[in-house]
C-alpha cells in the first residue's frame, strides 16, 4: 500500500500547471483512452482536448461530478478560450491517469488548479488553427481569428471550420505559452453566463450513470459482513443459511487491512448473488464470530471526557504570538469556554458501490470516486499489481463530501472478482455506510482570553484536541497534521497581540477522514462562538465587535510553530490572509441581512480554501422547535466561472451546515456505532432547511479560491449565535439538542 | 408468478417474492434510474408511482405488485418533458442528481393531487425525500414553475 495516496500528493500542483503550460501542451501526449475511438487522424493538441475531422471538439473532462457542476464548468472555459461552439463540443470522462495531474476532486480547488490549464490549452489550439488557416490562405495569421468554430479571414471573406483544419493544424508547432493571447472577459461566451449542466437532462430522466448504476455482462453482486468494531478479524464464521438463500452463489472471505489502514479493504465475509437483495438477505444470515478488537471500549461519552480534559492542560503550541501566559495574568477580565463537536457521517444519498473486474492479471473498475487515481493506487497495492494495470472508470457520483476519495470500497470489489473470476459488483447498504464511515472528526476546543476594558481582547488561547485524519495513513499517529491545524486555527486572523495555539494528542478508534470544510468544521464552530460569547460579555454589536477585533485591512503573515502553514498548499504571497476581504465581506453580510433591524440574527465569518465568507443566520423558535427563515451569506471566492453554480454550492452548504448544526451525531458503545440509518442519523429536510439562502457574491479579478466547501464552516456558529440573540441561551456542544 | 406492469409494458416476476420492487426495477431489468439509498423508505430516492401513488420502492416487496402499474422516471414522460421535469431543468435544480428521480417523481404525484400546491402542501409532500446536497430551496421553486403558482 503506498502511502502517498493522501491529500499531500495534489499539494504543491499549482505552479506546475500554471508556470509550465509547456508541461501540459509542450509534447504529443498520448491520445487519451476515450478519444481512442476517435479517427485517427484526430488532433490532440492537450490532455484535455482532441479535434476530429468532422469538427467536433472533444473535451476530457478530468475531475470527478459529484454536484459542484466542475465536469461541466472546466469544459466550457476551454471552449470559451477557443472559441468552440458549445453544441459541438463532446465531453469525455477521464478514467484515472497520472498524465492528467492529480484527479483529486477534494479540496475545494478545481477551478483554483486548472482553471489556467484550461484557458492555455483553448487559446494554444485556437492559435494553431489560426495559423493553419494562415498557411491555407496564405495571409498573415495575425488577420485570421476564431469565431464560433470557424476561422475567419474577413479581409478576404474566407471562412473554414475547425474540422477541415484539423489535419494543417495539427503540423503547426506549438506556440509559446508566452506567446497566447487570451481572450479579455468582455469576448467571453460562455463564462460567467449560466449555461445548463451537461449532465441535468440525464439526471432529470433517469439516465445517468452512478457508482451504484455500473453494470457489465456477467457481473454478480456482493454485500459484505464488517466487524461491528474497527480493527476486528473474522475467528470463524457459519454461512449454512447465507448459502441457502435463493439467489446466492458463494460465500468468499476478505482479509482485514494491516495498519495502516489507509484505503485498504475493512475485510470482513462477503456473500455473492445474483442480484443485490439476494447478496444483502444472505449476508444478513450470516453467522460471524469476531477476533476482540482493542477498540471494543471505544465508547463516546468517556471519550469525549478525555478529549476534554486533554484540552484543558497545557499542550503543543502550534502558533505563538506575544506571552499569553503573562497577558492573561495582568487582564482586567478573562473569559473562558469550552465546545464540541461530535463525530459527523458524510452519508451522501449514493452509498459507496462499485464494480471491479479482474481478468488476465489486470483489474477494470468502474466507480463512484473522487480519486480515480487512488483506485488505482489502493486496488494495485492490496492485489499486487503495477498502478499502469488497474483502469479506473469514473461514473457520477451521487454525492461524495471526501468520502469517496477513500475508494476501500473499490478495493473490495476488485479483490472479490478475483476470487469469483467475474465481475463483482459491491454495494453498501445505508448501514454500513453510516456504521463504517471515515467519520469527520469530533473535537473538543477550550478557549480564553483575557478582556481589555472595552471587552477587546489582549490575549487569546486556545486548545484543540481531536484524531487526526493522519491515523490514516499512520494508525500510531495523535497529533494533528499541519492541514488540520491550518484550518482556521492557527491562522487566527484577528488584532490581538497576545496569541497562543495549541493541539493536544488524541487516539482514533475509528477511521477518521475529511468532509465538506474538514477542520474548519469544529475550528470555526468554537471561534466564532466564542467571538460572540465576548461581543455579548462587552455588551457590544457583534458586527462592531468583530471588525474591531479583526483590526484594520492588512495582509498577515501567518507563521506558526513547529509545522509550516499549510494555507491550502498555497504560498502566502499569492494567497495571503487578507483581513481587507474577511471586512467586506461581513459589511456585506450586514447590509443584505438587515443587521440591527432584527434581533433573532448571528453572524459568523470564516476564511477557508482560500475565500472569504460572511453568514448571517436569522432563527426563529417555536415551541422549542428552530426553524430558519434565512441565511445570507457574503462571498469572496475571488475569480469564479459559473454564477449559478457558484450560488447552487453555497445554497447546499447552507443545509449542509444547518445539518451539522442541528442533527449530526455519530456515537459509539462497545466500540460499535450506535446510528445505522437517516432516523437516528439524521440530516436536514426540506421542512428543517433553512426556508431561504441568498448568497451575494462580490465580482473579483482576485485569484480563484474554493467555492463547494467554504460555504459549511460559518453556518454552526451563525446558527448558534442567531439562538443565543433570540433566546438568550448559548450552545457550546452540537449537535443543538434542545432549545 | 407475479404479473405487472411497468412503464406500460406488461412484466412477470417469478423470483423471491419479497424482493422489494426496488431490486426488481433496478437488477432485473435494468431501470436504474430508480435509485437506492437509505433501503427503509426514510429517503424516497426510489420513489416510483404504483397505480398513480407515490411508493418507495425500496419496502415494496414484489408479491404486493400483482396485477398493479409501475411509473418510473424512465417512462414520466417519452422526451423528459413532463411539466416537473422541464421546471427541474429551468430552475437547475439538480446538484449531484442521485436523489432527484425519486424528488421528480413524488412532486409529479404531489401535482396530479394538488395542481396549486402551497408551501406548506409543498412541504408536507417533499419532507420525505432528502436531498444531502441541499437542494431544498430551487426544489420548493421548481414545484411552483411546474404547477404556475408564484414563487
Amino acid at each position: 500500500m503506498s502511502t502517498n495516496v493522501t491529500i499531500v500528493s495534489r499539494r504543491g500542483f499549482l505552479e506546475n500547471v500554471f508556470s509550465a503550460g509547456a508541461l501540459i501542451l509542450g509534447a504529443q501526449l498520448p491520445i487519451p483512452a476515450e478519444a481512442a475511438k476517435v479517427d485517427s487522424a484526430a488532433w490532440n493538441p492537450s490532455v484535455y482536448l482532441g479535434l476530429e475531422k468532422d469538427g467536433s471538439v472533444i473535451i476530457v473532462t478530468h475531475r470527478s461530478e459529484m454536484g459542484t457542476g466542475i465536469r461541466s464548468v472546466l469544459p466550457m472555459v476551454l471552449a470559451d478560450e477557443l472559441d468552440a461552439d458549445w453544441s459541438r463540443v463532446k465531453i469525455e470522462q477521464a478514467i484515472g491517469d497520472a498524465k492528467y495531474g492529480s484527479q483529486n476532486t477534494d479540496g475545494s480547488c478545481s477551478i483554483r488548479d486548472f482553471l489556467e490549464a484550461m484557458h492555455v490549452a483553448g487559446a494554444t489550439a485556437r492559435t494553431m488553427l489560426e495559423a493553419a488557416a494562415a498557411k491555407q490562405w496564405n495571409v498573415p495569421a495575425s488577420e485570421c481569428k476564431a469565431s464560433n468554430h470557424q476561422i475567419v479571414h474577413s479581409k478576404s471573406n474566407r471562412k473554414a471550420g475547425f474540422g477541415e483544419l484539423v489535419a494543417l493544424a495539427a503540423k503547426q508547432p506549438k506556440p509559446d505559452p508566452k506567446s497566447l493571447q487570451f481572450k479579455s472577459p468582455d469576448q467571453y461566451k460562455y463564462i460567467g453566463k449560466n449555461l445548463p449542466m451537461i449532465d441535468s437532462e440525464d439526471i432529470v430522466t433517469g439516465k445517468g450513470t452512478f457508482g451504484m448504476d455500473a453494470k457489465v455482462p456477467g457481473m454478480v453482486y456482493a454485500s459484505i459482513e464488517r466487524s461491528p468494531v474497527f480493527g476486528g478479524k473474522v475467528k470463524k464464521f457459519d454461512d449454512a443459511e447465507a448459502r441457502k438463500t435463493k439467489g446466492v452463489l458463494q460465500v468468499e472471505t476478505l482479509d482485514a487491512f494491516k495498519p495502516p489502514h489507509v484505503f485498504q479493504q475493512l475485510g470482513g465475509v462477503a456473500v455473492i448473488a445474483n442480484n443485490t437483495w439476494a447478496a444483502m438477505q444472505g449476508r444478513k444470515k450470516l453467522k460471524v464470530d469476531w477476533e476482540q478488537s482493542p477498540h471494543a471500549a471505544y465508547e463516546s461519552q468517556a471519550y469525549k471526557r478525555s478529549l476534554q480534559e486533554t484540552a484543558r492542560k497545557p499542550q503543543k503550541a502550534v502558533r505563538i504570538i506575544g506571552d499569553v501566559d503573562k497577558a492573561l495574568a495582568s487582564a482586567a477580565k478573562t473569559h473562558e469556554a469550552e465546545y464540541y463537536v461530535p463525530l459527523l457521517a458524510h452519508a451522501s444519498m449514493e452509498p459507496p458501490a462499485s464494480v471491479a473486474e479482474f481478468k488476465d492479471g489486470k483489474v477494470t473498475a468502474w466507480a463512484a470516486t473522487q480519486n480515480p487515481q487512488a483506485v488505482q493506487e489502493a486496488v494495485a497495492g492490496a492485489m499486487g499489481l503495477k498502478k499502469e494495470d488497474v483502469t479506473c472508470h469514473v461514473t457520477l457520483l451521487g454525492g461524495g463530501f471526501g468520502r469517496k476519495s477513500k475508494p476501500d470500497y473499490v478495493v473490495e470489489a476488485a479483490m472479490l472478482s478475483k476470487k469469483v473470476g467475474k465481475p463483482v459488483k459491491v454495494v453498501w447498504s445505508r448501514e454500513e455506510d453510516i456504521r463504517f464511515d471515515y467519520y469527520h472528526a469530533c473535537a473538543a476546543m477550550y478557549m480564553k482570553a483575557g478582556l481589555d476594558a472595552k471587552g477587546k481582547p489582549t490575549s487569546w488561547l486556545h486548545r484543540s484536541v481531536f484524531p487526526s485524519i493522519g491515523t490514516t495513513f499512520d494508525h500510531t499517529a495523535r497529533y494533528a497534521m499541519d492541514l488540520e491545524m491550518g484550518m482556521g486555527w492557527n491562522d487566527l486572523p484577528y488584532d490581538i497581540p497576545n496569541h497562543r495555539a495549541e493541539n493536544g494528542p488524541a487516539e482514533n478508534h475509528v477511521r477518521i477522514g475529511w468532509l465538506r470544510s474538514v477542520a474548519h468544521i469544529y475550528h470555526a464552530f468554537a471561534i466564532h462562538s466564542f467571538v460572540d460569547e465576548l461581543a455579548a460579555a462587552a455588551n457590544r454589536d457583534r458586527v462592531e465587535y468583530l471588525l474591531d477585533l479583526i483590526g484594520p485591512g492588512r495582509k498577515l503573515n501567518i507563521q506558526p510553530e513547529g509545522m509550516k502553514y499549510w494555507n491550502n498548499d498555497q504560498p502566502q504571497e499569492k494567497y495571503p490572509v487578507d483581513t481587507a476581504r474577511l471586512r467586506r465581506v461581513i459589511e456585506l453580510a450586514a447590509e443584505k441581512s438587515g443587521w440591527g433591524k432584527k434581533k433573532n440574527l448571528g453572524i459568523a465569518a470564516h476564511r477557508s480554501f482560500l475565500s472569504y465568507i460572511a453568514a448571517v443566520a436569522e432563527v426563529e423558535v417555536e415551541n422549542g422547535k428552530i426553524r430558519i427563515p434565512r441565511i445570507t451569506y457574503a462571498v469572496d471566492a475571488g475569480t469564479t466561472i459559473h454564477p449559478d453554480r457558484v450560488k447552487s454550492q453555497f445554497e447546499g452548504a447552507s443545509v449542509f451546515g444547518t445539518s451539522i448544526a442541528l442533527f449530526g451525531e455519530i456515537t459509539a458503545r462497545d466500540g460499535k456505532i450506535v446510528q445505522s440509518n437517516y432516523h437516528d442519523y439524521k440530516v436536514a429536510r426540506i421542512h428543517e432547511a433553512p426556508i431561504e439562502t441568498q448568497v451575494h457574491v462580490i465580482p473579483s479579478r482576485e485569484l480563484p479560491a474554493g467555492v463547494g466547501e467554504p460555504g459549511v464552516p460559518p453556518i454552526p456558529p451563525a446558527i448558534a449565535n442567531a439562538l443565543f440573540a433570540a433566546t438568550g441561551k448559548r450552545v457550546r456542544d452540537l449537535p443543538i439538542k434542545s432549545v | 408468478m407475479i404479473k405487472l406492469k411497468v412503464n406500460g409494458v406488461s412484466r412477470q416476476f417469478d423470483g423471491d417474492p419479497d424482493m422489494p420492487l426496488l431490486w426488481y426495477l433496478r437488477d432485473e431489468i435494468s431501470l436504474t434510474g430508480t435509485k437506492f439509498s437509505c433501503g427503509m423508505g426514510l429517503c424516497g430516492s426510489c420513489t416510483v408511482h404504483v397505480n398513480g401513488a407515490a411508493t418507495r420502492a425500496c419496502v415494496t416487496p414484489m408479491k404486493s405488485m400483482e396485477g398493479k402499474a409501475v411509473l418510473t422516471i424512465e417512462g414520466l414522460s417519452a422526451k423528459g418533458d413532463h411539466p416537473v421535469q422541464k421546471a427541474w431543468k429551468t430552475c437547475a435544480v439538480a446538484q449531484c442528481g442521485y436523489c432527484q428521480p425519486g424528488q421528480i417523481m413524488q412532486a409529479a404525484a404531489l401535482l396530479k393531487q394538488k395542481p396549486k400546491p402551497s408551501d406548506k402542501d409543498i412541504d408536507d409532500a417533499m419532507q420525505g425525500n432528502i436531498c444531502r446536497c441541499g437542494t431544498y430551496q430551487r426544489i420548493r421553486q421548481a414545484v411552483k414553475l411546474a404547477a404556475g403558482v408564484k414563487a
